[in-house]
């Protein structure tokens, strides 16, 4: 039972819930991202990078956003964010790779190689119907999509997304008419059923490419994202989106928030393009109808050191994230990690919520498929922060 | 392509990263067994001079930084003349997998490296005993925390399950006494980066905390350390078996027969364990000349190979040598950062769609540009060779200059469809470099080209 919608240009789309990740990469600064200000310990403890009552966004008489974050913090007002105070996973590791990894994987005690959103799009397409259930914007792509057999496209960027795009023009296209032939899978004996997969593989890249590329074509908006790659990353879910390609599940990336220097600057800049990025992508799939089709979890591999070094942080537990949508009871979740020294785990605050028990909120309340299987185990879930869409 | 240079062309891609035309036309006219002893012996040979990369890269040339050593390492396969053992260490970095996600320290990263390229042809018990030393190794799996008063079994068990034996050879009694023999094998602190930086960590091995008890280890009894487990491992048939079939997937085919393996299985205890015994008699055999292009390229073997064609980046200087390792790691190939301790999945697991796109698009680009010297000197080849061509003899002539290509007949036929050429091309001028690009694309773009 589901309706369908224009997206202006004639092309219908099927209501469906779908899921934006955005990683924040470097280890985000929680603290100074949603500011315990009302706690006299955070300026204590952040006696160069704090920032001042009088320049947060205050929520409550505890804690405020982010000077930078205005977009955001409307959005907040709004009802349309929930804030998870305080979220990691046992035995937190410091190193951003390894940690990105656990998130990636929900597998904080063994090496894995299977992504939770690899996983996810299996549960979403088991048949592989559609070659672009799962698309990925950024360089590469991230080993949360990643699951051996399972089709997931990574798009640098959609404007030079394709296949053979060294040539150009009659060339390019000759070239894919070959490509095309070149791969059909034929039947081979046994020994050669490896070329019988590279064949189909090759045609659903290029089912993919001829799909993603054709996306902008019918679109138009006006909103005027900003130029840096974290807006056009958006822009260009919202144009896939928009074009009604049932893609379920997206990917974007932000890097640079490992501040272990020159951190005010840096986070301001950083959340800037990050608060109105978020706002201009939601304003856009509001013009077009689809605002509420979409929620997007916004997280980073750790959180950073309750006491700053003087000008920046260093790599520390306990983050917090973000989860934004019309279908998202916002709010603030949980309890602000103490800072009190006693509670802090080696200098970091403690988390209070397992990601997994996020990832597991998404993916049951919003996107309907059951998360153990996906997160690792059962994780407590976050009750009422979501609604499902209506079909 | 005549016999004796598909054979030379595929011992050159298995034993090394691939070869120009014109390597092809010195390999042959030396012999393929003269070809395989140099390759054999890398000692013969100086490694390409690297002084001058961190000056031309220096925006990627941190010492500390594990994505330089990449770099440099794929510098290396592009332009040793000691390919063999690059390959060599890239088939045991793939075993050992150890990866800078939880290291993060690239000078152990790249110091693990020259470890496995050094010893790589090596005998197999040295290469254990190295590897139990090495300390990126010693951090990536624990090792630090084995004390013979609280067992850490994590080295211990992968020593025996994934690096040396197999699930199913040993006993969980067998994991705990290999782990209680390396207590006491540990490493110098390794300083927080900040504020200090990166130090490189020593091996050393603490006496006062090693357990000096009796161990029973797979059937022997003894007050057992470290090398005398290694040397128990050694000997067993188990670890023949896995040594032989890591060899064979690395170098002869992704299907296992398991008669061939066990040849070389009994090669590995024939030779004492002698890593460049074994690797002659594996090139030395009937079955690995008749496994032509068996196994799907890795990420880093397509990419190396293809710029090898190309000719590029045979100086230091060219620019955006840091472009080749990504690649490879957006092909799903990481270099010094495998998924988990298992490795890389292989073989057909690299065909992904959003591998395969890159490796398309990347073959295309870099085969697909006349002005490349590689791509340069096999049109001059064509030409002097040829006065004209029809389409199809440019189409064969370019597929056995890249190496011997072995076309199936429906892709040549597609590719013949579309080339821009049609009919008889004169050789002499400039569209013949441009009828070559436009068939090296082609043949870059095929499904063929994936493998080795």
């Amino acid at each position: 039972m589901s309706t369908t919608h224009g997206n202006g240009n004639g092309s219908k789309r099927t209501r469906e819930p779908v899921l934006v990740v955005l990683q924040l990469s470097g280890g985000n600064d929680f603290m100074n991202t949603v500011v315990p200000y009302g706690d006299p310990l955070y300026y204590d403890f952040r006696k160069t990078v704090g920032i001042s009552e009088e320049d947060l966004l205050p929520v409550n008489d505890d804690v405020g956003f982010h000077p930078a974050m205005a977009e955001i913090k409307s959005l907040y007002d709004s009802g349309n964010v929930a804030v998870i105070q305080g979220i990691g996973y046992p035995d937190p590791d410091r190193s951003h790779f390894r940690s990105m990894d656990i998130w990636h994987t929900a597998e904080p005690h063994d090496f894995s190689s299977e992504g939770w959103l690899g996983r996810t799009i299996r549960e979403l397409d088991p048949q592989k119907q559609n070659v672009v259930t799962g698309v990925s914007f950024g360089s590469g792509l991230p080993r949360a999509m990643y699951l051996s057999g399972t089709p997931a496209i990574s798009v640098t960027e959609l404007e030079s997304y394709g296949l053979l795009t060294s040539l150009s023009g009659v060339r390019q296209r000759a070239a894919l008419n070959a490509f095309t032939r070149m791969y059909v899978p034929e039947e081979f004996e046994e020994a050669q059923m490896v070329m019988q997969h590279i064949g189909q593989t090759g045609l659903d890249s290029l089912a993919a490419v001829d799909l993603l590329r054709s996306a902008p074509d019918g679109y138009s908006s006006t909103v005027e994202y900003a130029s840096d790659p974290l807006a056009q990353s958006l822009k260009g879910i919202a144009q896939v989106h928009l074009a009604g390609l049932g893609t379920r599940i997206f990917y974007a990336q932000h890097g640079g928030y490992d501040v272990h220097g020159n951190q005010v600057q840096t986070q301001a800049k950083l959340w800037s393009q990050v608060s109105r990025a978020v706002q201009d992508f939601f304003a856009d799939l509001k013009e077009h109808d689809a605002s509420d089709e979409v929620v997007m979890l916004i997280f980073s591999e750790f959180g950073r050191r309750v006491r700053d070094n003087g000008n920046g942080t260093d790599h520390g537990s306990g983050g917090g994230a973000f989860v934004v949508g019309e279908h998202v009871a916002g709010g603030l979740y949980a309890d602000y990690p103490s800072l009190k020294p006693a509670d802090q785990v080696s200098g970091d605050m403690a988390y209070n919520n397992d990601f997994r028990g996020v990832y597991s909120t998404l993916l049951d309340d919003w996107l309907g498929i059951h998360p153990d299987p996906i997160v690792n185990g059962h994780f407590e879930q976050f009750e009422g922060m979501l609604q499902p869409l209506q079909l | 392509m005549d016999e004796d240079r598909s054979l030379i062309a595929h011992l050159l891609r298995r034993a090394g990263f691939g070869a120009t035309p014109s390597d092809i036309d010195a390999a042959a006219a030396a012999g393929y067994e003269a070809t395989l002893d140099d390759l054999l012996h890398p000692e013969r040979f100086e490694r390409p001079a690297e002084d001058l990369l961190a000056r031309f890269h220096s925006e990627h040339s941190d010492e500390e930084s594990p994505r330089w050593a990449a770099i440099k390492w794929t510098y290396r396969m592009i332009n040793s003349r000691r390919p063999l053992e690059e390959k060599m260490a890239l088939l045991w970095h793939g075993v050992f997998a150890t990866g800078w996600a939880k290291v993060t320290n690239g000078q152990m990263m790249q110091r693990q490296y020259e470890m496995l390229r050094d010893n790589g042809l090596g005998n197999f018990r040295t290469l254990l005993q190295k590897l139990s030393r090495d300390p990126a190794m010693i951090y990536w799996l624990d090792q630090q925390s084995n004390h013979s008063e609280a067992v850490n079994e994590n080295y211990g068990r992968e020593l025996l399950e994934l690096f040396s034996m197999g699930r199913g050879n040993y006993t969980e009694d067998d994991v705990r006494a290999c782990a209680r023999a390396f207590t006491g094998w540990t490493m110098t602190q390794v300083l927080p980066r900040y504020p200090t930086g990166y130090w490189p960590a020593e091996f050393v091995y603490r006496e006062e905390d090693h357990d000096n008890d009796e161990k029973t280890f797979l059937g022997e009894t003894g007050n057992f350390n470290g090398d005398d487990v290694i040397e128990i491992i050694v000997r067993q048939p188990a670890t023949a078996t896995f040594v032989a079939r890591e060899i064979y997937r690395a170098f002869v085919a992704d299907d296992v027969d398991e008669d061939h393996v066990q040849e070389i299985a009994d090669a590995y205890v024939r030779y004492g364990y002698e890593l460049r015994d074994v690797m002659r008699f594996v090139f030395e055999s009937d079955f690995f000349k008749h496994a032509r292009f068996k196994r799907v390229k890795s990420p880093i073997e397509f990419v190396v190979g293809t710029v090898k064609l190309a000719g590029e980046h045979r100086d230091p200087h060219q620019f955006n040598l840091a472009r080749l390792p990504a690649l490879s790691a957006m092909m799903g190939q990481e270099l010094l950062n495998p998924p988990t301790v298992e490795g890389w999945h292989t073989g057909r697991e690299w065909i992904d769609s959003a591998f395969l796109v890159e490796r398309v698009n990347f073959a295309a680009e870099k085969l697909g540009d006349s002005s490349a010297p590689g791509i340069a000197e096999i049109a001059s080849r064509i030409r002097s060779g040829h006065t004209s061509a029809s389409a199809a003899d440019l189409l064969d002539a370019c597929a056995a200059e890249a190496g011997g290509v072995n076309l199936n007949e429906s892709t040549r036929s597609a590719i013949l469809n579309e080339l821009s050429v049609q009919d008889e091309i004169a050789c002499e001028g400039p569209e013949l470099d441009d009828a070559v690009a436009e068939a090296l694309a082609l043949i870059g773009a095929s499904r063929e080209y994936q493998f080795a």
